[in-house]
C-alpha cells in the first residue's frame, strides 16, 4: 500500500513536472511574439517580422512537446487517482472540462493558420491568430489554476453522505480567494522563463558575433519584459500568494518558512539552513530578525505560529523538501530582479550591448527560471500535503484501488525512459533551431 | 440531465472518433502504401493543419467524461490501465513522429519518423477497435472471484491479456479473440477512411491506387461485419432488443450499411469527398448502433454480483450537471466557429501546404 502511493505520487510528480517545462515557457512566449508581430504592424520594419517568425519556431516545437506530455495528466486522474477524481470529479471535472472545451481548441485551430497561414492570412489577420493562441494558452493556465485553487482552498461545494463532494456554487469556483493570486503569480513566473530564454538567445548571438541586429532586439526585449515580470511574481503576486498560506494554511507556512517554534516578538525571516528534523530545527541558520512578521502582517511584532503549535500529522509530508524548494525560488527571484535591474540600468545608459559581463550572466541565467518555476510548483504541492483537497481528503485515500504498485512502477519507469527521448531529442532541435538563427526577410 | 450529457459524450466520441480516425487512417496508408517521397508529403500535408485540433475532442472528451461521469471516468480509467498508458505512450510517439519528421533534413531521420507515425497510427486503430469490444462486452466489475467481490462493486482491473484469450472467461483480459476481431474492424475501417481523406484533400499520385484499396479493403470489412455480428450474439444473447423495443433506432444500422455499400461505388465517384463521406457514414452508424445496442449501459459487468454501470449510476449530481449546460453551450458555438474558419481556410486541396517545413 505504501509503495503503491509512492509510485503514484513519484509518477505524477516526475510526469507534471516534465510537462510544466513547456507551457511555462509558451504562455510567456506567445505574449512576446504576439508583440514582436505588433511591432512589426506598427513600425513595418521586417526585422520584428522576422523575429516572431523565429520565435514561432521555438514556439511551435515547445507547443508540440507541451501537448504530447499533457494528455497523460488528464489521464492519470482517473488512472492513478480513480478514488479522488469519483470523489471530487463533478467539481474539479468542470474545471478541467472547460479547459479542453475553451482553450485546447482555441489553441489548436489557430495555432494551424497562426504557424502555416501566413501567406493565406495576410499579416494582420495572422496577428489575430496569435493573439487567439495567446489567449488560448493563457485560459488554459487560468482553469488549471482554478481546480489548484479548488483543492488548495476547497469552496462551492457540500459533502453527501457517500463521501462524495458535490457543487452547490459554481461561481466560488471562480471566486476563489486563492485563485487570483495564484494565477498572476503564476502567469509573471511564465513571462521570466519566457524573457530569460528571449534575453539569453539575444546574449548568446551578440557574445558569438552573430545575428547582431536580432541579438540586439532580444536582449531589449528580454530585458524590458523580464524586468517587469521579475518584479511582478515578487511584488504584489508572490507577497498575496504567501500572505493566503499564511493565513489558510499557517502549517505549511511555518513548514516553508522554516519556522519551528512561535516567537513571542516577532518572527525571523531564515536565508540559510537545513532544517533538522530529530532535533525541531534549523541548523546552520542565518536569519534576519522580525521580517517575516513584517512582511506578513506589517507588524514587527505580529505573532507567527511555528510548527510547535501543530500535530506532526497534519505536518506538510516533506517539510525539508518544502523548506528548500520555497527557499530556492525566493532566492532565484531575488536574483533575477538584480539582474535584470542591473541590465536596465545598462539598456538605459545604451551601454548594455557591450556590458560583456551582463551578456555572459543573461545566458547563463537560461536555466534558473525553469528551477524557480519548478521549485515554486514544490511549494505549492508539498505545502498542500497531506491532503489532496486541504483538510477535507488525504492523499492516501485518492489513489486507485485496483492499480497494483507493480503497474505503476511498469508505467513510472516507462514515462521515464519515454520522456528522456523527449528531453534529449527537444535539446537537440532547439538548439538546432538556435544555432541556425533568424532568417531574413522571409515572407 | 444525465441524458443529456450522455448524449453530448457520445457525440464527441463519434466526432473525435471521424476527425483523428482519418489522422490514424492517413498513417496506415503513409505506413503501407506511400512509396515516395512526394506520395509522404502529400498524406501529411492532408492532415498537418487539422491532426492536432482532431485529438482535442479526445482531450475534451475526456474532460467531460470526468465531469459528467466521475464513477465511470474512475471506473474504467483505473480498470484499463494499461491499454490507457499505452495508448498515451503511441499517441506521444505518433505525434512526435508528425512534429519532428521535417526539422532535420536526414533520410535516416526521415524514416525513423515515418515508421514511428505509421506504426504508432496502425497499433492506435487497434487499440480502440480493441477499446470498444471491452466496452460491448463488459467487464468483472469488484473482480469477482469465485463468487464475491474482491473491490467495490464498480472498480475492476483487466491485465492486457488472459492465456485463454476467451472473451467468457472469468478473469478477463484486454485482448481476447472477440475485441481483437473489432481491433481489427477499426483497422481496417480507418485505413479506408485515412484513404478517403487523402482522395479528398489531395492530387497527390496516390489517388487512383487509394481508390482501388478502399474497393478492395471494403469487401474485407463486409466480411468482417458480417462475422462481427456472428461473434456479437455469442458474447450477448440479446444484441438486438434495444432495437426491437424501439424500432426507430435502426436508423443507426441503416445509415452503417449505406456507407458500407455506398463505397463499393469508389472507383466511380464524380466529387472526390464522397468517400469521405461514406466512410464518415459507416464509422458513425457502426458507433451509434453498438451503443444503442447496450443503451442504457455504459459498462457491463459479467459477473452476476455487481450490477452494470449505467448513465444513471454513474453521473455526477444534478447541480453541476445543469449548470454545465450553460457554459458547454457557448464553448460549442466558439468551437463550431473554430472549425468553420479551420477549414474554410484549408479547403479544397492542400498538397502545396508545406506542412513539417520549418
Amino acid at each position: 500500500m505504501e509503495d503503491m502511493l509512492f509510485y503514484d505520487r513519484m509518477q505524477f510528480a516526475f510526469t507534471i513536472t516534465f510537462h510544466y517545462l513547456f507551457p511555462q515557457l509558451t504562455m510567456g512566449l506567445s505574449l512576446m511574439i504576439v508583440y514582436f508581430k505588433w511591432k512589426f504592424l506598427k513600425t513595418k520594419i521586417d526585422k520584428y517580422n522576422d523575429a516572431a517568425k523565429f520565435w514561432m519556431k521555438i514556439f511551435a516545437l515547445n507547443f508540440a512537446m507541451g501537448v504530447v506530455t499533457g494528455i497523460p495528466m488528464e489521464f492519470q486522474f482517473g488512472t492513478n487517482w480513480a478514488k479522488f477524481s469519483e470523489l471530487t470529479g463533478g467539481i474539479i471535472g468542470q474545471t478541467l472540462a472547460m479547459e479542453g472545451m475553451f482553450s485546447f481548441f482555441l489553441e489548436s485551430s489557430f495555432l494551424g493558420l497562426f504557424l502555416f497561414g501566413e501567406k493565406l492570412l495576410g499579416h494582420k489577420l495572422h496577428f489575430v491568430t496569435g493573439f487567439l493562441v495567446f489567449l488560448g494558452s493563457w485560459a488554459s493556465g487560468y482553469l488549471i489554476i482554478a481546480t489548484h485553487s479548488w483543492m488548495q482552498y476547497p469552496v462551492g461545494y457540500e459533502i453527501l453522505e457517500n463521501g462524495k463532494f458535490v457543487l452547490n456554487n459554481f461561481g466560488a469556483l471562480f471566486s476563489n480567494p486563492w485563485l487570483l493570486p495564484s494565477y498572476l503569480h503564476n502567469q509573471a513566473a511564465s513571462l521570466v522563463t519566457s524573457s530569460f530564454v528571449v534575453s539569453a538567445v539575444g546574449a548568446f548571438y551578440l557574445l558569438n558575433d552573430k545575428h547582431h541586429g536580432f541579438g540586439k532586439i532580444f536582449v531589449r526585449t528580454g530585458v524590458v519584459f523580464g524586468l517587469i515580470a521579475s518584479l511582478l511574481v515578487a511584488f504584489p503576486t508572490g507577497d498575496w500568494a504567501a500572505k493566503n498560506v499564511a493565513k489558510h494554511q499557517p502549517v505549511t507556512f511555518a513548514a516553508m518558512e522554516g519556522i519551528f517554534e512561535t516567537e513571542d516578538g516577532g518572527s525571523e525571516i531564515v536565508l540559510i539552513g537545513q532544517p533538522n528534523m530529530l532535533e525541531k530545527k534549523l541548523d546552520n541558520k542565518i536569519a534576519v530578525p522580525n521580517i517575516l512578521s513584517f512582511l506578513t502582517y506589517q507588524k514587527w511584532d505580529a505573532q507567527i505560529k511555528g510548527l510547535n503549535e501543530f500535530e506532526p500529522k497534519d505536518y506538510p509530508t516533506n517539510v525539508p523538501g518544502l523548506y528548500y524548494a520555497y527557499h530556492i525560488m525566493v532566492g532565484l527571484g531575488t536574483v533575477f530582479i538584480g539582474l535584470m535591474l542591473l541590465a536596465g540600468v545598462q539598456l538605459i545608459r545604451k551601454k548594455l550591448y557591450k556590458t560583456k559581463w551582463i551578456l555572459w550572466s543573461l545566458m547563463f541565467m537560461l536555466p534558473f527560471p525553469y528551477i524557480a518555476n519548478t521549485t515554486g510548483w514544490y511549494t505549492a504541492e508539498l505545502g498542500r500535503q497531506p491532503w489532496l483537497v486541504y483538510n477535507l481528503l488525504r492523499t492516501v485515500d485518492g489513489a486507485s484501488p485496483t492499480v497494483s504498485s507493480g503497474n505503476t512502477l511498469f508505467t513510472l519507469l516507462g514515462f521515464i525512459g519515454l520522456y528522456l527521448l523527449l528531453g534529449l531529442l527537444f535539446l537537440m532541435l532547439a538548439g538546432k533551431i538556435i544555432n541556425k538563427g533568424p532568417q531574413l526577410n522571409q515572407h | 440531465m444525465e441524458l443529456f450529457w450522455y448524449i453530448i459524450l457520445m457525440s464527441m466520441l463519434a466526432i473525435y472518433v471521424v476527425l483523428d480516425g482519418y489522422d490514424f487512417g492517413a498513417g496506415i496508408v503513409h505506413l503501407f502504401f506511400a512509396k515516395t517521397e512526394k506520395d509522404k508529403k502529400a498524406i501529411t500535408n492532408a492532415i498537418g493543419p487539422f491532426w492536432d485540433a482532431n485529438e482535442v475532442w479526445l482531450i475534451a472528451a475526456g474532460g467531460v467524461l470526468f465531469f459528467a461521469f466521475p464513477t465511470l471516468y474512475a471506473s474504467s480509467f483505473s480498470g484499463f490501465y494499461l491499454p490507457l498508458m499505452i495508448i498515451l505512450w503511441l499517441l506521444i510517439f505518433r505525434a512526435i513522429g508528425l512534429e519532428l519528421r521535417g526539422q532535420v533534413h536526414n533520410t535516416m531521420w526521415e524514416a525513423i519518423w515515418d515508421k514511428a507515425f505509421g506504426i504508432a497510427s496502425l497499433l492506435l486503430a487497434l487499440f480502440f477497435g480493441v477499446a470498444l469490444g471491452n466496452v460491448v462486452r463488459g467487464v468483472n466489475l469488484g473482480n469477482v472471484v469465485d463468487g464475491v467481490s474482491t473491490h467495490e462493486a464498480h472498480y475492476f482491473f483487466l491485465p492486457l491479456w488472459n492465456p485463454t484469450f476467451s472473451p467468457h472467461a472469468e478473469s478477463l483480459g484486454v485482448i481476447d479473440w472477440f475485441t481483437l476481431l473489432l481491433g481489427v474492424i477499426g483497422v481496417v475501417s480507418l485505413t479506408i477512411h485515412g484513404a478517403n481523406w487523402i482522395i479528398f484533400k489531395t492530387n497527390s499520385g496516390l489517388n487512383e491506387r487509394l481508390k482501388r484499396v478502399v474497393f478492395s479493403l471494403n469487401i474485407v470489412l463486409l466480411l468482417l461485419v458480417v462475422v462481427s455480428l456472428f461473434a456479437w450474439h455469442i458474447i450477448e444473447p440479446r444484441p438486438f432488443h434495444n432495437f426491437l423495443a424501439h424500432p426507430w433506432l435502426w436508423v443507426f444500422p441503416l445509415t452503417a450499411f449505406t456507407g458500407l455499400f455506398g463505397l463499393f461505388k469508389v472507383r466511380s465517384f464524380q466529387k472526390d469527398g464522397m468517400g469521405f463521406l461514406f466512410s464518415s457514414l459507416f464509422l458513425l452508424g457502426g458507433l451509434t448502433s453498438t451503443v444503442a445496442s447496450i443503451f442504457p449501459k455504459v459498462l457491463p459487468s459479467t459477473n452476476s454480483i455487481n450490477p452494470d454501470l449505467t448513465l444513471y449510476n454513474v453521473a455526477a449530481h444534478e447541480y453541476g450537471l445543469s449548470v454545465g449546460v450553460y457554459w458547454f453551450i457557448i464553448a460549442v458555438v466558439l468551437v463550431a466557429a473554430y472549425m468553420f474558419i479551420q477549414y474554410r481556410v484549408f479547403k479544397g486541396k492542400m498538397d502545396d501546404v508545406g506542412y513539417g517545413e520549418h
